[in-house]
Formats: C-alpha cells, structure tokens, sequence
C-alpha cells in the first residue's frame, strides 16, 4: 500500500478535528447574533456528537472483522451496540439530566449523600476509562501499521501523542461540534466505500475468492449459535452502555429531560444506519478476503479491502477516506474518554485546577499507552465487549437502582460496586487460564454479564435492605427532581 | 502473550494492594504499642475519643438516627447499663435495654421540671429492678430535655459523670445551634447580596428611551420592551440559581439598552461553547460583571470600547470570561474593595458576585480579575458543571 495515502489521511483528520476544537465556538459580534449564540444544542447536533463518541475503533473496525472471523454470532455486536441506547432512553437519559449531575461520580455522590460511594464510582469510572481507551490505541497501531508500514507502537503512541495535547492544552473549547464532525466523517467513510465496491462487485468483476457455500457456511450461521454466550453478551452491551462515562456527559449538553430523550431516538436512528456498513464490509470480506481471517488480520479488513476490489487511484480515494474514518474513530473517542476521566481525577484527586485538569489528561492517556503497548490486541470488538460487561456489572445496577428504587443505600451500592468489579474482573482477567484446565467453566469465564450482573443487584438490595442506617434524608427530594418533568 | 501479560498485571496490583494493607497494619501495630502510656493516660484518651464521636452526632442537628449514635458512645462513656436520651418534645431515645422507655419518659419530665439531677432507686423493669439517675440538660435559654442513665447499684462517680456529662450536651447542642444559625445567617448574607438592578441604569434607560420617542417612536418601543425583559429577570423572586443561557439572555437585554446610549461606541465580542450554556449558576451573577465593564470600564472612556464575553468548556467545569479594554481599575483599590471596605462602593458589583460564588462554590472558585489602571479588565469565573443540589429551572 502507497504510505502517502495513510499519511495524508491521518494528518488531514486529526489538523481539521484540532481547528474544529480550537475555533468552533460560536462567536458573534452583532446584537442579533446573540441570540443564536445563547441557543441551546440542538438534538439533532447532540446526537451526532454522542454518535462521534460512541462509535470507537471496536464499531469501525472490529464489528467487519468479527463477521469475517466468526459469521453471524458477531452480528450480536452491532445489535447490542445499538440497542443499548434503547435502555439509555427507558431508563436512564430523562432522569440523569434533570438530576444536574455532571458525571457518574456526581450523581452517586449526589444520590446516596455519600463520599465514600463517590470515591468508589470515580475509581470504577477511571478503571473502565482506561481499559476503554487501550483498544482504541490498538486499533491505531493496526492502521498505522498496514497503511504506512512503520512499526506498531507508532499509531498508538501517535494517537497517545495528539490526543493528550489537545486536552492538556484546552484545545477541546468545544466538543460537540468536533464529535459531531467526527460521526459524519465516519459515517462518510463507510458508506461511500460499501456502495463503491458493491458497484464493482455487482458488475462481476473482480470473482469472490469463495462460492456463496463457502464463505456462508451453516456452521457460521445462526442456526448454530450458543444461547448462553448470546444472551450474556447481550446482557453485557445492553446494560454496558448505561455506565460508560463518555457517553453520558454529552448528555449534559441538553438543556432539559425531554431534550434528552429525544437526542437519544435520534442516536438510536443515527447508530442503526451507521452499524449498516461495517456488517456489509464484513460480508464483502467472507467472500472476497478469507485470507484475512486465517493471517490473523481480520480486523485490518476494513483497511484493505478497497485496494483490494479497485485498485487504481478510485482504490486510493477509497482507502484514504476509509484510513480517516478509522483515526477518526481512535481520536474522538480516546478525546472524549480522556476529557471526562480527566474531569473525574483532577475533581477528586487534585482539586479541580486547570492545573491539575492537565496532568489529569496526561495521566489518562499513558496508563492506557504503557498497557495498549504491553499487549496484543485479541479483536477489538472482543476487548471492548469485555469492557462493556465490566461496566454492566458494576456501574449499571447502581444508576439504575438509583433512579427508580428508593430503597438503595450507600452501603449497598458500594457492596455492589465491588462485587460486581471483583467477579467480573476476575472472570476477565483470570478466565483465560483457568478455562483452559476446566473448559466447561469457559463460557462463563469469557462472557461473564449474565451471572455477575445479576449478583451484583442482589448483592445490592440485600445490603441496602440490611443498612440500618436506612435511605439517605434526601432521597425522596432528589428522585422528585429526576421523575417530575421541567413542565 | 497478552494473557500472560495480563496475569503478571493482574498479581501485581493485587501484590501491590496486600503489601500496602500489610505496611499499613505493621504502622498501626507499631504506633499503637508505642504510645500506650500510662493507665491513667489511656483512660484520659479513651474518654476524650468517645466525648469527641458522640459530639460530632450530638450537633449534628439532632435527627433521631444521630441521637442513637451520640447515646451509644454516650453509654459507652459513663459505663452504664442502659442510657436513655429525652428531648424537649419528650421523645425518648434508648440505648441498651428497651424496656426502660416509659419509665426514662417519667423520670425526664420530673428532672426538667425540678431543673436539679435526681436519683431514683429500686425501680421495676419488667421483672428485674434498676436504679436511675436522671440529669437534665440545661441550655442558657431553658432545658434542652433530659439524659438518664440505668445502673444496679448507682454508685457517686456514677451520679457526678452524668451530672457533668449532661453540662457537656448542652454545651455541644448549643455548639449546634450556633452552626445553624451561622449556616443560616451565611445564606441570608447571600440573599441579601443577590445583586439588585442599579437605580442608575433605570434612569439612564428610561433617559435613553424618552429620547428615541419622538425620533424613533418604533425604536422606543422595543427599548421599553426590551426593559420590561430585563426587569422581569432581574426581578424574579424565585430560585436562586438559573443557567448561562438564561443570563445571556438578559445580558442581551442589557447590551441592547446600554447601546441606545452608547450607539456604535459600544462594540461587543461574544464566544460562546455551546456545551456550557446548560451549566446552573448563581442567579445574577454573569450580568453584574457586564454591567461593571460597561460603567467603570468604558463609560469614562473617551470613544468607548470593546467588550468580548466567552463562556468555554474545561472538563467538568465551565470558564467565563468578561473583558473590556476601558480605563481598569487600580489593583489596590480593587482588592479594599473584593475584600468588603464600603469607602469603594462603585465595585460593589464584583464583591457581591465574588461573595456569592466563594458561599456557594468555596473560596477556590472566587472570581479572578486581572487589571491595571488604563490597561482594561479580564474577569474571570470557573464555575463547576455538576449542580444536582442546585436547581437552575426557571418554574418552580
């Protein structure tokens, strides 16, 4: 592949996204501006922005890997990956938006009147934070090294670089309109290149490698999938996208409850055209490249399968819109990871200074480089789903609880918090050596939501009823505030 | 590879974890073992521990879960069996055995009657027979209620110890209530600093709309209504919070009015990050820094000035700017006047919005300006996103 493209591409996003987050303010000097300058986002605007920071290297370019490897099983992930928001929109965006918390630390502390509750969420928050960026910076290093040939470590300490700068420097003056930028862009490079190779395909020209038998085998289709495994995953994408830090500051943007109810249909419809294209890549991929899939690079097949199908200049053009889709996808959504973790630590750990909101952005993006560099990555879309049943069984029972049961106490959320952190931890980071000695324990190890999820509500109830403490003073005030509408 | 890397991850944080509660628990040891003291010694700090915990529960404001708490070390305290707590509305808070409620009830009315300690003997409890003694807590401005202490047989250190320890509660729910009334007396400063519209600026409105009546009739008239929105705003009586969207909105209202005087003289510059229009923050408190950049910043200006307004996302905070290139202000002066002389009354606008962010936020996030004389005015609030016990809702 020409590097050139790689690089013109790469530098071309990551200059426009930097000027966006630099200039993009709403600036007005005439009397009559100043009303469209004290407007309020708009949800459509809002929506776009959480699309930009959702849809990370695991959406971009893990979900056509996934497909590639594994056939029909992998569709699960856009679904959960999507449906998610449905359970946002249910249960939690109206709510969290009228309770006036920022992040998730805010809103427990606020909830259950309890430093101790907040401490335990900000650590659980950071934890989720980092190992959410590792995959990102992974799949940075992937592109870069398919694209331009040099080393790994490069893409992600570039990504690392860039995206601890602009933070650090105060270069994200406004987010929305740089995410919002980023989901269209992303959108754009998949889609424009779906319909381009469908064009080619369709014309016969070039052959599938595979007769349609061969690349959509039974045993790849869904007649053969494991219940368990399914249903856990679901468990884990479903209820993961509740926590995850990023994604609910954006909701902060919205002016009221009914806003952000809207702003998360709108989401719902943006994500469902967006999943579209990467499950069409993958299956252009089963048929046309399973060489990919065999060599261990499944994940690069987003990347090169457009040189592949046309090669020429029209390839070029496809590859370099598909390369800025990618580092797109890398920079928002380690940016917006980065700026509410860093949020996070320099409020609780530093004070809350500009200050200490630098080296907040700095800490935040090297623990995830000096492990992203550490080890190798096992399918993005694969790390991310872990992460996602981390956030499920710690996070997710406890802002769920929070809103609608009023029984919950402090200590109860923390038993909870812990024990699902401690469960799902382990059956994360342990699973893979103890499901080699005892392999009937193995789908519950790599798929652990549906049991731990579970046991941490229970864990939950159980001790909040137990407290004798009893319920925070506050509490019948405060779910007043999040279930009465503004009007 | 990565599972491997992984693991030696994993043990060490778990490592890491166990050797840092070990260190921890060999210190405590140490420590403990080392400053042991004397008996007497021991006793005094034992006694001391106790009085401090059941003090931080009894000035709690006396809600019935922190008087259970203040009684269980208030027990612990005198060495008695069971020790009941009565307050001035004859509630009655046990710790220890039960079944002495009724009776504590009796024994509390008749010690705050009297206003001396009692001692009550061979009293029946159920089947089983106690001595009591009762002393009352007496605040300067009347009884607070009663404490009562259940012990077979009632001995003379008993009866002294509870003596002393009811003067010790009303000292500390005196303590109390002099933390609520200074929580109080804080937040009625505040209100009353919740700044006021200017009788100035109505008069030089009103000036500048009478103006425009027989000039520009359709120009006065949007000038009055203009004046009616800012008025209603600044007159709203409910809440004391609202969002930056909602103050730019009456920052707008005053501009318009301030240019009918000023006309092209006036230039304003506004930036705004749409993220942080939602943030809630004290009612009044971006106008007032507009309203001083405008008086004391250009008004005395020859040609006017230029005033650039931004409002910018930092992570979990907000940053607002308001900065005019008019004449400044001596630093000096300045801080007489931040820190409430009443000799600089023109800036009274900075102290008030500076007083209230400090109440409401701490004093790290007071205002920030930075001037010299001729060199203009950059003021600058940093105000935090996060509000759930603030409410920015315009209905009630």
């Amino acid at each position: 592949m020409n590097p050139a493209i790689g690089y013109t591409a790469i530098v071309g996003v990551a200059l426009v996204s930097a000027l966006i987050g630099f200039y993009g303010l709403r600036v007005s000097r005439t009397t009559s501006d100043f009303y469209v300058a004290s407007r309020t986002v708009r949800p459509w605007w809002n929506a776009s922005a959480i699309g930009g920071e959702y849809l990370s290297a695991a959406s971009f370019l893990g979900v056509a890997g996934l497909i590639l490897l594994t056939g029909s099983a992998a569709l699960w992930f856009p679904i959960g990956y999507t449906a998610g928001y449905l359970m946002l929109l249910l249960f939690v965006a109206a709510p969290l938006r009228r309770s006036g918390a920022y992040t998730i630390p805010d809103f427990t502390e606020a909830r259950l009147e309890s430093p101790w509750a907040r401490r335990v969420t900000s650590l659980l928050v950071i934890v989720i934070g980092w190992f959410y960026i590792v995959p990102q910076l992974q799949g940075a290093a992937l592109t870069v090294r398919i694209t331009t040939g040099l080393p790994s470590w490069v893409g992600s300490v570039a990504v690392a670089v860039i995206v601890a700068v602009v933070v650090a420097a105060g270069g994200m003056r406004s987010i929305t309109f740089v995410q919002a930028f980023q989901f269209w862009l992303k959108l754009t490079a998949l889609a424009v290149p779906v319909i381009a190779l469908l064009l080619v395909v369709g014309g016969g020209e070039p052959p599938a490698q595979l007769t349609p038998a061969e690349a959509f085998p039974p045993s790849a289709g869904p007649g053969d999938l494991d219940v368990y495994r399914t249903v856990s995953l679901m468990v884990a994408l479903l209820l993961g996208t509740l926590g995850l830090p990023h994604v609910l500051v954006r909701f902060y943007t919205n002016p009221d409850g009914v806003a952000a109810r809207r702003t998360t249909v709108i989401v719902l419809v943006l994500l469902s055209v967006f999943y579209l294209f990467p499950t069409i890549f993958g299956f252009l991929g089963r048929a046309f490249a399973p060489d990919l899939a065999a060599s261990g690079e499944a994940d690069a097949l987003i990347l090169l399968l457009p040189e592949r199908l046309v090669p020429g200049p029209i390839g070029d053009v496809l590859t370099a819109l598909v390369i800025a889709g990618a580092f797109a996808a890398f920079l928002s959504t380690s940016s917006g990871l980065v700026i509410s973790l860093a949020g996070v630590i320099s409020q609780d750990l530093l004070g809350g200074s500009v200050r200490g909101f630098r080296i907040a952005a700095i800490v935040s993006t090297v623990v995830p480089l000096l492990v992203a560099l550490a080890t190798e990555s096992s399918g993005l879309a694969g790390s991310v789903g872990l992460v996602f049943a981390f956030t499920a069984s710690t996070l997710c029972p406890v802002l769920i609880l929070g809103i609608w049961w009023r029984g919950l106490t402090s200590r109860g959320a923390i038993a909870g918090m812990l024990t699902g952190a401690v469960l799902s931890g382990a059956a994360i980071l342990g699973g893979p050596f103890v499901a080699t000695s005892v392999p009937l324990i193995a789908p519950y190890l790599e798929q652990p939501a549906a049991w731990t999820v579970p046991l941490a509500v229970i864990v939950i109830v159980t001790v909040s009823r137990l407290d004798r403490r009893g319920t925070p003073a506050g509490t019948d005030a405060f779910l007043t505030r999040l279930h009465v509408p503004e009007r | 590879m990565p599972e491997s890397t992984l693991l030696a991850a994993a043990l060490g944080v778990v490592g890491g974890a166990l050797a840092v509660g070990l260190v921890v628990f060999l210190r405590r040891i140490v420590l403990a073992s080392k400053e042991l003291g004397t008996d007497a010694e021991r006793a005094t700090y034992q006694t001391l521990h106790l009085a401090s915990r059941a003090a931080k529960h009894l000035r709690g404001g006396g809600g019935e879960a922190e008087v259970l708490r203040a009684g269980r070390h208030l027990r612990a305290l005198l060495g008695c069996e069971s020790l009941a707590i009565v307050d001035r509305t004859g509630r009655v808070t046990v710790d220890g055995d039960d079944a002495v409620r009724a009776v504590a009830a009796d024994l509390a009315a008749a010690a705050i009657a009297s206003g001396k300690p009692q001692v009550q003997r061979h009293l029946s409890i159920g089947a089983s027979e106690t001595d009591a003694i009762v002393a009352p807590v007496l605040g300067s401005a009347g009884p607070f209620g009663a404490i009562v202490a259940f012990s077979t047989p009632v001995r003379a250190g008993l009866v002294r110890a509870t003596g002393e320890v009811a003067d010790w509660v009303a000292a500390q729910v005196e303590l109390g209530e002099l933390d609520a009334s200074r929580t109080a007396l804080a937040e009625a400063e505040v209100r009353a600093l919740r700044a006021q519209i200017s009788p100035h600026f109505i008069y030089n409105s009103l000036n500048a709309i009478a103006s425009f009546i027989n000039t520009d009739p359709a120009k006065a008239r949007e000038l009055v209504l203009e004046f009616a929105d800012f008025t209603r705003y600044s007159f709203r009586r409910h809440g004391d919070f609202t969002t930056v969207a909602e103050e730019l909105r009456s920052i707008d209202s005053y501009l318009r009015l301030e240019r009918a005087r000023f006309g092209d003289r006036l230039t304003v510059t506004l930036q705004i990050a749409p993220e942080v229009l939602s943030t809630v923050v004290p009612f009044l408190s971006i106008q007032p820094l507009v309203e001083n950049a405008v008086r004391h910043g250009l008004e005395s200006k020859e040609g006017g000035g230029r005033i650039a307004i931004t409002a910018a996302d930092s992570g979990a905070f907000a940053e607002l700017t308001v900065e005019d290139d008019g004449v400044g202000i001596d630093p000096e002066t300045l801080a007489r006047a931040l820190a409430g002389d009443p000799s600089t009354g023109e800036h009274v606008g900075l102290r008030n919005v500076d007083a209230r962010l400090r109440q409401v936020y701490g004093d790290e996030h007071g205002l920030v300006v930075e001037t010299n004389v001729g060199a203009g005015t950059l003021v600058r609030m940093r105000v935090p996103k996060a509000g759930p016990k603030r409410d920015g809702r315009t209905t009630p």
